[in-house]
Order: C-alpha cells, then sequence, then structure tokens
C-alpha cells in the first residue's frame, strides 16, 4: 500500500518526501476538524451534567 | 530440460508474492488503524483542550470587555435592575457600594451567552462564558462557552440555585480543578450588570441521576429557598462518567461593573476595567 504509494510519486526523492508531508499534513488537518470530533461525539465520553 | 507442464518458476513467485503482499497489505492497515487511535487519543485528552481552553478564555475575556466598556458608556444602566423606587437605599448601588441584596436579571435565551465566571482557586487566567443551557455541541464544547447554566433552576444572585455544569476533561477542561477549591474560595460570577460574588461551601458527590441537587435548596423538595446558592457539577472521575462532582457556593455579595471589578480578581479581568 504505502509501497504502491511510493512508486506512483513523481519526482526525486525530495519531492517525494516533500509531497507525503503535506499530504500527511492535509490527512492530519481533515481527521481533527472533522473525523475525531464526530467519532468523539459518537462515544459520547464527556457527561457531566445530572440528568433522568 | 524444461517440462512444459511444470508451473514456470516466475509463476510460482508471483503466487508468493501476491500472498505477501495480501499479508503486507493486512499489516499496513493494522498499522496505520494504530496510529489513527493513537491520534485520536492525543487529540481527545490534549490538543483539542490546549486549543478549546484557550479559545474559550479567549471568547470569555473580550465578553467581559464588552460589558465593562457598556457599564462605562452608560453607567446609568447598572442601576435600572434593582427598581431602587422601592427602597430608596437601594439607589446608593449605582454608585459603586457593595450590596447583599442583588438585582435579579430575566433568564437568557436558550444558548445565549448571560455572564461570565472566574474563579480565582482554578488560575489566574480562567475564565468562561456562561451559556443557557446544557447541550454538549451547543454550550459544553462550544469554544465560545464551555459552561452551561441549567435551564429553569435561579439566575446569578437569586434566591434559590444558580446551577451549572461543566466538563471535568475534554473540551477545554472547564472544571478540571473543580476538586481542588477550598472552604471559602470565591467564585466571581459577572453579568452585563454587576459582579455576584458567591464563597465555596462544599462537596457532594452523586448518581448521574440525582438531579435533586438543582432543586432551589438542593436535596429538599419540600423546603422553601431562602439562601442564593450556586451549584457548579461536573464528572468524576476524570476520564470517567461514573458520578458528578458537586460543588455547592452560597452568596456574598453584588456590585455593579461601574464599581469596578472584585480586588482579588481585578489585576486579572480585562485591562479595560476598573
Amino acid at each position: 500500500m504505502y509501497a504502491a504509494l511510493w512508486r506512483v510519486l513523481p519526482g526525486p526523492v525530495w519531492v517525494r518526501i516533500l509531497i507525503l508531508i503535506v499530504l500527511a499534513a492535509l490527512v492530519l488537518f481533515a481527521l481533527v476538524t472533522w473525523v475525531f470530533p464526530w467519532v468523539d461525539s459518537m462515544i459520547a465520553t464527556q457527561e457531566d451534567t445530572v440528568s433522568v | 530440460m524444461t517440462d512444459p507442464r511444470e508451473p514456470s518458476p516466475g509463476a510460482g513467485e508471483r503466487r508468493a508474492s501476491a500472498r505477501l503482499s495480501v499479508v503486507g497489505l493486512i499489516g499496513e492497515l493494522l498499522i496505520t488503524a494504530g496510529v489513527l487511535v493513537a491520534l485520536f487519543l492525543g487529540w481527545q485528552l490534549w490538543w483539542n483542550n490546549v486549543v478549546s481552553s484557550s479559545a474559550q478564555e479567549r471568547a470569555a475575556t473580550s465578553q467581559s470587555e464588552r460589558w465593562l466598556e457598556q457599564a462605562r458608556a452608560e453607567p446609568d444602566a447598572s442601576g435600572q435592575a434593582p427598581a431602587p423606587s422601592d427602597n430608596p437605599n437601594a439607589g446608593g448601588t449605582t454608585g459603586g457600594t457593595v450590596s447583599t441584596d442583588p438585582p435579579v436579571m430575566k433568564p437568557a435565551g436558550l444558548y445565549q451567552p448571560f455572564a461570565v465566571i472566574y474563579v480565582p482557586r482554578f488560575g489566574d487566567e480562567w475564565r468562561r462564558v456562561v451559556k443557557e443551557g446544557v447541550s454538549a455541541p451547543h454550550v459544553l464544547n462550544s469554544e465560545h462557552s464551555g459552561i452551561g447554566h441549567y435551564p429553569g433552576t435561579q439566575m446569578p444572585g437569586q434566591v434559590g440555585n444558580f446551577a451549572i455544569a461543566g466538563h471535568v476533561n475534554g473540551y477545554g477542561n472547564a472544571f478540571i480543578d473543580m476538586s481542588k477549591l477550598r472552604l471559602g474560595d470565591r467564585i466571581y460570577i459577572q453579568t452585563s450588570q454587576g459582579w455576584y460574588t458567591y464563597r465555596f461551601r462544599d462537596y457532594e458527590y452523586v448518581q448521574p441521576d440525582a438531579v435533586a441537587v438543582l432543586l432551589p435548596v438542593p436535596r429538599e423538595p419540600s423546603t422553601a429557598p431562602e439562601d442564593r446558592l450556586i451549584t457548579m457539577t461536573t464528572c468524576n472521575p476524570p476520564f470517567h462518567s461514573g458520578e458528578r462532582l458537586v460543588a455547592y457556593g452560597v452568596f456574598e455579595s453584588y456590585q455593579p461593573l461601574t464599581a469596578g471589578a472584585p480586588a482579588e480578581i481585578a489585576a486579572h479581568v480585562a485591562a479595560v476595567g476598573g
């Protein structure tokens, strides 16, 4: 999977590394902005109110 | 020498390498899943709190500043709430004296910000906007709030119980230090009109369904309220939802915004104050 990704990236090694860093940053941004808050709301670990 | 019925050595290698790549793919997926879980935990337990906490403190500071600026721009507004015509002495509160008979604001609309809470024991920088309602997505998790007021409970300074809730951890850790309160610690509630000072009285550890702690006289449904209380609820233990930690405080005094911030927090309240 990652080997295949490495093969399809163009350019010399440093360009590929640069592209991978940018890709990782985008993935991390998407996780923190959308995925993690959604997962957190699904598992609902935070219960701070008293209610019946 | 070569038997045409035998598969060529290349085909065998391809099969072996296909098996290997399937195993390798599963392995890579599992490693990826592990990294994602680790990242989620890092976000949930640390990064999200760093971001939310500073955003909530910024929101509280700017809300606090807005009210202080309004109070300086129209100083008479502070005197309108307590209906001074009933009591000639009540007019004195407008001039900046400390009072034990505070004005009480009308209940706020759902999700509306109506107060800023300061608790020196939680840190000099600690402050949060209090919004009406205890919805997690709209109030408790919000970067603009972090602490919610139980609808139907009393407002600041009112006889009865001003009941609020916040996270002990997650989304800004509003009440992470709640268990560090000491007897007599002050809790300051700033509204658009004035400062309500409460003093911490005691704790109670309760079950999650113990809604009786929100009553005008907590735990006493048939007793008529005489005191002005504040009740703060949060999760206990941290990282778990098994119980609730409840902290009670008793009203001490009120002073209008025009009188300046209470001395204990004056240095840490918005620079435009005082």
